[in-house]
């Protein structure tokens, strides 16, 4: 196994997530990617007229610095630690999405038809993507983190808001997975 | 400056770890919420395993941070209906885009720019969180 070219198995992904984790908080802050989309909107100047975004955005600007990173990371990662190959993906899961005309499962790191730039042209592809972004954005912030702030972080901590957060992502998701998704696409 | 620049070294950490895992993989999500692979909960569990093996031993045996303070974990917020409304809603989008907020970071950096549209809307849904705060069940 080439670690540096080929796709991580979970126990290398995981425990590296937990690295993360324990760097943060040996840095003396907290892992939690949505309040990024917060701090956005201050920048923006959303805090003149609500008083949730009236914070100052200086103190969580370490956070945006990780969230730049995760660009730069997630660029070097893609163009000179890859080998195009990608993990398999169960053979039920490649029919089921073929059939509903998602293609690339096990071919490509991702669907092509939403995320190459072939959808800023294609006005439902659009639509779903700003629908998962809104609903992401609205309820990460509702819901007081993400999969980091509450599932890593949340759950490390043995906090019960975090261990509710996470049910209730499940519950979205797969109403989302198994009943809305194969209807909306 | 020195500071700032830890931080984004750590994000280019977690950049490399949420391509390589496959964390940030479309596909991935959609198979996990389907139950066919181990992949996403042996992520999550392994991750969640050792973050609880750190964050306790950290508790329990007041370690000091890097820059020798000792280290204060606050609790979130003690609610029960935000957190369920919040993160179903959130599961809802998360199964749609099958990115979460860290993810969406890196596949911008990896090339994947529709990615730019759930960013856009993400932050607007937050701020239209913000706007609706005062009217919603927490």
């Amino acid at each position: 196994m080439n670690l540096l070219t080929e796709p991580w198995p979970w126990y290398i992904g995981g425990p590296a997530i937990a690295v993360v984790l324990m760097l943060l908080l040996f840095t003396e802050k907290r892992f939690g990617m949505s309040s990024n989309l917060k701090t956005l909107c201050t920048i923006a100047g959303a805090g003149k007229k609500i008083s949730f975004f009236n914070v100052d955005w200086r103190q969580h600007k370490w956070n945006l610095m990780v969230g730049l990173g995760a660009v730069v990371g997630g660029s070097i990662a893609a163009t000179y630690m890859s080998d195009g190959t990608v993990g398999a993906i169960h053979q039920d899961v490649v029919v089921e999405l073929n059939e509903m005309g998602v293609y690339g499962a096990g071919e490509a790191y991702m669907p092509v038809a939403f995320f190459g730039n072939e959808a800023f042209t294609n006005p439902k592809t659009l639509g779903l993507l700003a629908l998962g972004g809104f609903l992401i954005g609205f309820g990460t912030r509702y819901a007081g983190g993400c999969t980091s702030g509450h599932a890593i972080s949340g759950l490390s901590n043995l906090q019960l808001p975090s261990l509710i957060a996470v049910i209730g992502f499940f519950i979205g998701g797969l109403l989302m997975n198994h009943i809305l998704l194969p209807n909306l696409l | 400056m020195k500071r700032l620049s830890i931080y984004f070294l750590i994000g280019i950490l977690f950049g490399i770890i949420m391509i390589k895992s496959e964390a940030a993989s479309w596909f991935r999500i959609y198979e996990m919420f389907q139950f066919k692979s181990f992949h996403m909960f042996g992520i999550i569990g392994a991750a969640v395993t050792l973050g609880v093996i750190t964050t306790q031993a950290i508790k329990q045996l007041k370690l000091r941070s890097f820059f020798g303070k000792e280290i204060k974990i606050d609790s979130k917020a003690n609610l029960i209906k935000a957190p369920l409304f919040g993160g179903i809603i959130f599961g809802l989008g998360w199964a749609l885009a099958g990115a979460c907020p860290g993810p969406i970071y890196v596949l911008i950096g990896a090339g994947y720019f529709p990615i730019l549209v759930v960013l856009f809307f993400a932050i607007l849904g937050t701020y239209c969180y913000g706007w609706l705060k005062p009217r919603l069940p927490h």
